[in-house]
């Protein structure tokens, strides 16, 4: 079965529980987190995950609707993409 | 990681900040088995066709924008040019009812523009060109979403003069019969019209083409004035670079997307068109990006070798990155709908003469423009014909949407509302052309059509 991976990006303040509340979300959905990097980019908490959801019946819509909820909560930005458009944009 | 958190960030930056999208998915439906000779049956045909591939391009479009997280701004149709359609129905109303039917289905799905009520005249009329242009202003008046067009001349026919000096008349009929003249802003004048353009107004499923194809236009401006942005003392072959790379990019998704979209639909896809087209939002403007490139005001001097620039990275860029490019793959200046534009007409830096120069290095020509609704006839004829030997001669598209807006004078203000924005009447010259306009007849090809 093709392998269907998707980021999840999150851009704000900086504050305690955003790869928790995040992860454990994704967690629930049985979606796999292959990788996850994070940095401060001037001055503001920047996180990118890349996550496997092969496995999962939520689709991204329905995902992104639940992100929401914590992107209201924490003032956070949280964008959900299928990878491919990073291979598409990224690689040549 | 395969991607570094940077890359990834850039998408995501465009995204958030610079208005990163696709500008339109825009699906070419062939009408012409649709035919009938009996009204009612070719207006059920052409409703049914529209309005079922419609709805299923609306949802797989909005499925493809929850994928990818990049928002596609406009779904439209392009049908086959209606005066080919009603050729076999002879029916006195069958332009304009053809017109209503299309109008209707596309509001009942929920399409906001259909383009394709037009016809190819560059070189004569048939009685149905002719009939179809004569309900022009009854079916801009009476329509919300129709789109027309009209292509009056090409490099290898010459310019069509008779159909142009009509044009000039009904140009300020439809004006007359629409608020503020704006069933104009749904009509394009064409010279060398592309039949795979994915762009309103001018949008038609050409004769060469298959009962459907999918085609898209990538996004807008306010990517590429974003890497302008960050790099402000560059010099202009790095700077050519830096728009190189970030069109590459951006019409890779547009590729992706498009692909993707048609195989949903299960018709072919069609092509990339990759203009740089301006939205009234504030930062979404092709003049903006001159701005920022280190020219004061669009329309200074300097400007249209700006634009050129603009306009050759953008093709470079976009070239490389899809299989299909096609449409008008130029980029757009129109007035009304671009912010930075606007200003420059306010302030006095962008005449209708300038603007004209502008044409010669990109597409699509005179685009958006109010001019006082007193113009006469002649005169909009004799723009029109200025504007379209530029694309006749240099063997590119050009186009003309111009809007005598009635009662208004050079220099008021007027707003056309929604996508299609607002602007300031611009001065036209008065002096006359009329003897030379109304000669008609057909001014003939220019020797550079002779390749064979």
């Amino acid at each position: 079965m093709k392998r269907e991976q998707i980021f999840i990006t999150v851009i704000g303040k900086d504050q305690k529980g955003i790869i928790a509340r995040i992860s454990n979300a994704v967690f629930t959905h049985n979606i796999n987190i292959e990788d996850l990097n994070q940095k401060i980019m001037g001055g503001y908490f920047v996180m990118t995950m890349l996550a496997d959801i092969t496995d999962s019946s939520i689709t991204i819509s329905q995902l992104k609707k639940e992100l929401s909820a914590i992107e209201d909560e924490m003032h956070l930005k949280i964008q959900v993409q299928h990878e491919n458009i990073f291979k598409t944009m990224h690689r040549v | 990681m395969e991607y570094s958190l940077e890359e990834v960030m850039e998408t995501v930056r465009m995204t958030l900040y610079h208005n990163f999208d696709i500008r339109t998915v825009t699906l070419g439906i062939n009408l012409k088995d649709c035919i009938n000779s009996d009204l009612d049956i070719f207006k059920a045909n052409v409703y049914d066709r529209v309005s079922v591939y419609g709805r299923r391009l609306i949802h797989e479009a909005q499925d493809l924008e929850d994928k990818y997280g990049i928002p596609i701004i406009n779904k439209r149709i392009s049908v086959t040019p209606v005066s080919l359609i009603i050729e076999a129905c002879a029916q006195a109303d069958a332009p304009v009812e053809i017109a209503k039917t299309l109008d209707k289905a596309s509001k009942d799905v929920g399409i906001d523009f259909i383009g394709g009520y037009g016809a190819l005249v560059q070189k004569g009329m048939t009685r149905a060109d002719k009939r179809l242009i004569d309900s022009l202003p009854e079916v801009f008046s009476c329509t919300e979403r129709v789109c027309g067009f009209l292509n009056v001349a090409s490099t290898v026919s010459g310019m069509n003069m008779d159909a142009i000096i009509m044009l000039g008349k009904t140009l300020k009929e439809i004006a007359g019969r629409t608020e503020n003249g704006i069933g104009c802003a749904r009509f394009v004048v064409f010279a060398n019209a592309p039949e795979d353009n994915p762009f309103m107004a001018g949008a038609f499923h050409g004769v060469g083409e298959p009962d459907f194809s999918l085609n898209i236009g990538i996004s807008g401006p306010g990517v590429v004035r974003g890497v302008v942005e960050q790099n402000r003392d560059c010099d202009l072959t790095e700077l050519s670079g830096v728009i190189k790379r970030t069109a590459f990019k951006i019409t890779r998704a547009g590729e992706l997307i498009g692909r993707e979209l048609a195989h949903n639909l299960s018709v072919p896809f069609g092509i990339v068109d990759i203009s740089l087209a301006s939205t009234t939002k504030v930062g979404d403007s092709v003049a903006g990006i001159v701005e920022m490139m280190g020219v004061e005001k669009m329309g200074a001097p300097g400007s249209t070798a700006a634009l050129a620039l603009l306009v050759d990275a953008v093709k470079k860029g976009g070239a490389m990155a899809s299989g299909n490019v096609g449409g008008l793959s130029g980029t757009f200046i129109p007035v009304s709908e671009d912010s930075c534009m606007n200003d420059a007409v306010r302030f006095g830096a962008l005449s209708i003469e300038k603007l004209e120069a502008f044409t010669a290095v990109c597409s699509v020509g005179l685009d958006m423009i109010a001019i006082p609704g007193d113009t006469k006839a002649q005169t909009i004829s004799a723009i029109i014909a200025d504007e379209l030997a530029i694309g006749v001669v240099n063997n590119k598209t050009t186009g003309v949407r111009l809007i005598p807006v009635p009662g208004k004078k050079a220099g008021d203000y007027v707003n056309f509302g929604g996508l299609l924005g607002e602007t300031y009447v611009m001065n036209i010259s008065s002096f006359s052309s009329n003897d030379f306009i109304l000669r008609g007849g057909r001014m003939p090809a220019p020797v550079t059509s002779m390749r064979n």
